[in-house]
Protein backbone atom coordinates (compact mmCIF):
# COMPACT_ATOMS: atom_id res chain seq x y z
CA UNK A 1 0.00 0.00 0.00
CA UNK A 2 1.19 4.06 -0.69
CA UNK A 3 0.55 6.32 2.56
CA UNK A 4 1.52 9.75 2.72
CA UNK A 5 4.59 9.84 5.38
CA UNK A 6 4.33 13.39 6.96
CA UNK A 7 7.57 14.92 9.50
CA UNK A 8 7.53 17.78 11.29
CA UNK A 9 10.44 20.01 13.17
CA UNK A 10 13.57 18.82 13.77
CA UNK A 11 12.58 15.25 11.88
CA UNK A 12 11.24 17.33 8.97
CA UNK A 13 15.02 18.94 9.24
CA UNK A 14 16.91 16.04 9.50
CA UNK A 15 14.90 14.02 6.51
CA UNK A 16 15.12 17.36 4.50
CA UNK A 17 11.56 17.25 3.45
CA UNK A 18 8.21 17.72 4.67
CA UNK A 19 6.46 14.61 3.25
CA UNK A 20 7.20 11.53 1.23
CA UNK A 21 4.79 8.94 -0.23
CA UNK A 22 6.40 5.56 0.73
CA UNK A 23 5.07 1.59 -0.96
CA UNK A 24 4.84 -0.36 2.48
CA UNK A 25 3.39 -3.31 3.41
CA UNK A 26 4.41 -2.37 7.24
CA UNK A 27 1.57 -3.68 9.73
CA UNK A 28 1.98 -1.52 12.48
CA UNK A 29 3.97 1.93 13.20
CA UNK A 30 7.10 0.36 14.59
CA UNK A 31 7.78 -1.71 11.34
CA UNK A 32 7.31 1.46 8.86
CA UNK A 33 9.91 3.32 11.33
CA UNK A 34 12.31 -0.01 10.63
CA UNK A 35 11.67 0.45 6.82
CA UNK A 36 12.04 4.72 6.92
CA UNK A 37 15.45 4.58 8.82
CA UNK A 38 16.78 1.95 6.70
CA UNK A 39 16.40 4.18 3.71
CA UNK A 40 19.86 6.57 4.22
CA UNK A 41 21.56 8.00 6.70
CA UNK A 42 19.16 11.11 7.24
CA UNK A 43 16.23 9.17 7.71
CA UNK A 44 18.42 6.77 10.19
CA UNK A 45 19.01 9.84 12.24
CA UNK A 46 15.63 11.22 12.63
CA UNK A 47 14.47 7.78 13.83
CA UNK A 48 17.74 7.21 16.18
CA UNK A 49 15.99 7.49 19.48
CA UNK A 50 12.36 7.37 19.24
CA UNK A 51 11.70 8.17 22.66
CA UNK A 52 11.63 11.83 21.53
CA UNK A 53 9.20 10.65 18.18
CA UNK A 54 5.73 10.75 18.19
CA UNK A 55 3.45 9.60 15.70
CA UNK A 56 -0.14 10.04 14.11
CA UNK A 57 -1.90 7.91 12.44
CA UNK A 58 -4.57 9.64 9.80
CA UNK A 59 -4.41 12.42 12.18
CA UNK A 60 -4.82 10.42 15.46
CA UNK A 61 -2.11 10.30 18.19
CA UNK A 62 -0.87 6.51 17.83
CA UNK A 63 1.78 4.36 19.64
CA UNK A 64 4.65 1.95 17.88
CA UNK A 65 2.41 -0.80 17.99
CA UNK A 66 -0.77 1.04 16.46
CA UNK A 67 -2.18 -0.96 13.31
CA UNK A 68 -1.37 1.20 9.88
CA UNK A 69 -3.01 -1.29 7.56
CA UNK A 70 -5.67 0.83 5.20
CA UNK A 71 -4.31 4.22 6.94
CA UNK A 72 -3.52 6.88 4.34
CA UNK A 73 -1.30 9.10 6.38
CA UNK A 74 1.32 8.60 9.09
CA UNK A 75 2.95 11.39 10.86
CA UNK A 76 6.22 11.90 13.17
CA UNK A 77 7.38 14.96 14.95
CA UNK A 78 8.86 15.75 17.90
CA UNK A 79 6.78 15.94 21.55
CA UNK A 80 4.47 18.87 21.22
CA UNK A 81 5.44 22.44 22.68
CA UNK A 82 2.40 24.46 22.04
CA UNK A 83 1.04 26.90 24.51
CA UNK B 1 -17.31 27.72 20.95
CA UNK B 2 -14.37 27.40 18.53
CA UNK B 3 -10.80 26.96 18.30
CA UNK B 4 -8.96 28.93 15.73
CA UNK B 5 -5.35 28.40 14.46
CA UNK B 6 -3.91 31.70 12.18
CA UNK B 7 -0.83 33.60 12.22
CA UNK B 8 -2.18 36.83 12.57
CA UNK B 9 -1.94 38.47 15.79
CA UNK B 10 -5.58 38.72 17.98
CA UNK B 11 -6.95 41.14 20.01
CA UNK B 12 -8.11 40.11 23.59
CA UNK B 13 -10.55 42.54 24.10
CA UNK B 14 -12.22 42.07 20.33
CA UNK B 15 -12.31 38.28 20.81
CA UNK B 16 -14.30 38.87 24.23
CA UNK B 17 -17.17 40.90 23.08
CA UNK B 18 -20.26 39.05 23.14
CA UNK B 19 -18.45 36.21 24.54
CA UNK B 20 -20.01 34.07 27.05
CA UNK B 21 -23.32 36.35 27.20
CA UNK B 22 -25.40 35.80 30.35
CA UNK B 23 -22.47 33.49 32.37
CA UNK B 24 -21.95 34.46 35.70
CA UNK B 25 -17.57 34.05 35.02
CA UNK B 26 -15.42 34.16 32.52
CA UNK B 27 -11.87 33.42 32.78
CA UNK B 28 -9.26 34.03 30.10
CA UNK B 29 -5.21 33.30 29.68
CA UNK B 30 -2.88 34.59 27.65
CA UNK B 31 0.57 33.31 26.51
CA UNK B 32 2.93 35.56 25.40
CA UNK B 33 6.35 35.27 24.12
CA UNK B 34 9.26 35.31 26.37
CA UNK B 35 12.37 37.08 25.72
CA UNK B 36 14.63 34.68 28.02
CA UNK B 37 16.59 37.42 29.59
CA UNK B 38 17.33 38.96 26.14
CA UNK B 39 18.46 35.81 24.57
CA UNK B 40 15.39 35.48 22.14
CA UNK B 41 14.02 38.09 19.34
CA UNK B 42 10.97 35.80 19.18
CA UNK B 43 9.22 32.40 18.55
CA UNK B 44 8.64 30.79 14.97
CA UNK B 45 5.63 28.13 15.76
CA UNK B 46 5.16 25.11 13.30
CA UNK B 47 2.13 23.35 13.67
CA UNK B 48 -0.26 19.67 11.57
CA UNK B 49 -2.94 21.76 9.79
CA UNK B 50 -6.02 19.91 9.65
CA UNK B 51 -4.68 17.67 12.99
CA UNK B 52 -4.05 20.62 15.69
CA UNK B 53 -7.86 22.30 14.37
CA UNK B 54 -9.91 19.27 15.09
CA UNK B 55 -8.00 18.26 18.22
CA UNK B 56 -8.26 21.65 19.63
CA UNK B 57 -11.89 21.63 18.67
CA UNK B 58 -12.40 18.26 20.16
CA UNK B 59 -10.80 19.22 23.66
CA UNK B 60 -13.15 22.24 23.61
CA UNK B 61 -16.38 20.08 23.64
CA UNK B 62 -14.68 17.65 25.87
CA UNK B 63 -13.60 20.87 28.18
CA UNK B 64 -17.83 22.18 28.01
CA UNK B 65 -18.59 18.86 28.85
CA UNK B 66 -16.78 18.01 31.83
CA UNK B 67 -17.26 21.56 33.58
CA UNK B 68 -20.81 22.96 32.07
CA UNK B 69 -18.77 25.54 29.89
CA UNK B 70 -21.53 27.74 28.45
CA UNK B 71 -18.72 28.93 26.17
CA UNK B 72 -15.31 28.57 25.22
CA UNK B 73 -12.86 29.88 22.89
CA UNK B 74 -8.88 28.99 21.73
CA UNK B 75 -6.92 30.84 19.52
CA UNK B 76 -3.41 29.48 18.95
CA UNK B 77 -0.79 31.07 16.18
CA UNK B 78 1.06 29.90 14.04
CA UNK B 79 4.35 31.73 12.28
CA UNK B 80 7.16 34.02 13.42
CA UNK B 81 5.97 36.07 16.35
CA UNK B 82 7.98 38.70 18.06
CA UNK B 83 9.12 38.67 21.96
CA UNK B 84 6.20 40.12 24.25
CA UNK B 85 3.18 39.05 21.46
CA UNK B 86 0.44 36.80 22.06
CA UNK B 87 1.01 33.12 21.39
CA UNK B 88 -2.06 32.06 22.16
CA UNK B 89 -5.55 32.34 24.89
CA UNK B 90 -8.03 30.66 25.63
CA UNK B 91 -11.32 31.67 27.44
CA UNK B 92 -13.75 29.65 29.63
CA UNK B 93 -17.32 30.55 30.81
CA UNK B 94 -19.63 29.45 32.95
CA UNK B 95 -22.40 30.17 36.26
CA UNK B 96 -19.35 29.96 38.60
CA UNK B 97 -15.92 30.62 38.64
CA UNK B 98 -14.62 27.44 39.84
CA UNK B 99 -15.55 25.87 36.49
CA UNK B 100 -14.13 28.29 34.36
CA UNK B 101 -11.08 28.29 36.57
CA UNK B 102 -11.07 24.19 36.29
CA UNK B 103 -12.07 24.24 32.20
CA UNK B 104 -9.51 26.67 31.38
CA UNK B 105 -6.59 24.76 33.07
CA UNK B 106 -8.11 21.90 31.76
CA UNK B 107 -7.68 23.59 28.02
CA UNK B 108 -4.50 24.63 28.76
CA UNK B 109 -2.96 21.02 30.27
CA UNK B 110 -4.50 19.20 27.06
CA UNK B 111 -3.55 21.82 24.59
CA UNK B 112 0.43 21.86 26.50
CA UNK B 113 1.18 18.16 25.72
CA UNK B 114 -1.60 17.17 22.93
CA UNK B 115 -1.71 20.06 20.77
CA UNK B 116 0.37 19.21 18.13
CA UNK B 117 2.35 22.78 17.95
CA UNK B 118 6.42 23.27 17.65
CA UNK B 119 8.01 26.16 18.76
CA UNK B 120 11.84 26.97 17.98
CA UNK B 121 13.53 29.91 19.21
CA UNK B 122 14.49 32.66 17.34
CA UNK B 123 18.14 34.55 18.12
CA UNK B 124 19.82 38.12 16.60
CA UNK B 125 21.31 35.33 14.95
CA UNK B 126 18.17 33.43 13.14
CA UNK B 127 16.10 30.85 13.71
CA UNK B 128 17.93 28.67 17.18
CA UNK B 129 16.99 25.53 18.98
CA UNK B 130 13.40 24.04 18.58
CA UNK B 131 11.86 24.32 22.19
CA UNK B 132 12.28 20.34 24.05
CA UNK B 133 8.95 19.33 25.84
CA UNK B 134 8.82 19.61 29.97
CA UNK B 135 8.16 16.76 32.02
CA UNK B 136 6.11 19.06 34.08
CA UNK B 137 3.44 19.25 30.98
CA UNK B 138 2.59 15.73 31.28
CA UNK B 139 2.48 15.79 35.09
CA UNK B 140 -0.01 18.67 34.85
CA UNK B 141 -2.22 16.56 32.05
CA UNK B 142 -2.04 13.68 34.52
CA UNK B 143 -4.41 14.89 37.16
CA UNK B 144 -7.21 14.73 34.67
CA UNK B 145 -7.09 11.50 33.53
CA UNK B 146 -6.31 9.88 36.88
CA UNK B 147 -8.94 7.91 38.54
Amino acid sequence: MQVDVLYFAWLRERIGQPRERIETEAATVAELVAQLAAMDDWHALAFADMQAVRCAVDQELAELDTPITGAREIAFFPPMTGG
Amino acid sequence: MVARVQTAAFDLAAELAGFGKGAGAIVTFSGLVRGEGGRLTGLEIEHYPGMTENLLNDYGRRAADRFGLSDWLVIHRYGLIAVGQPIMMVATAARHRAAAFQGAEFLMDWLKSRAPFWKREITADGPGAWVTARDSDDAALARWTAT
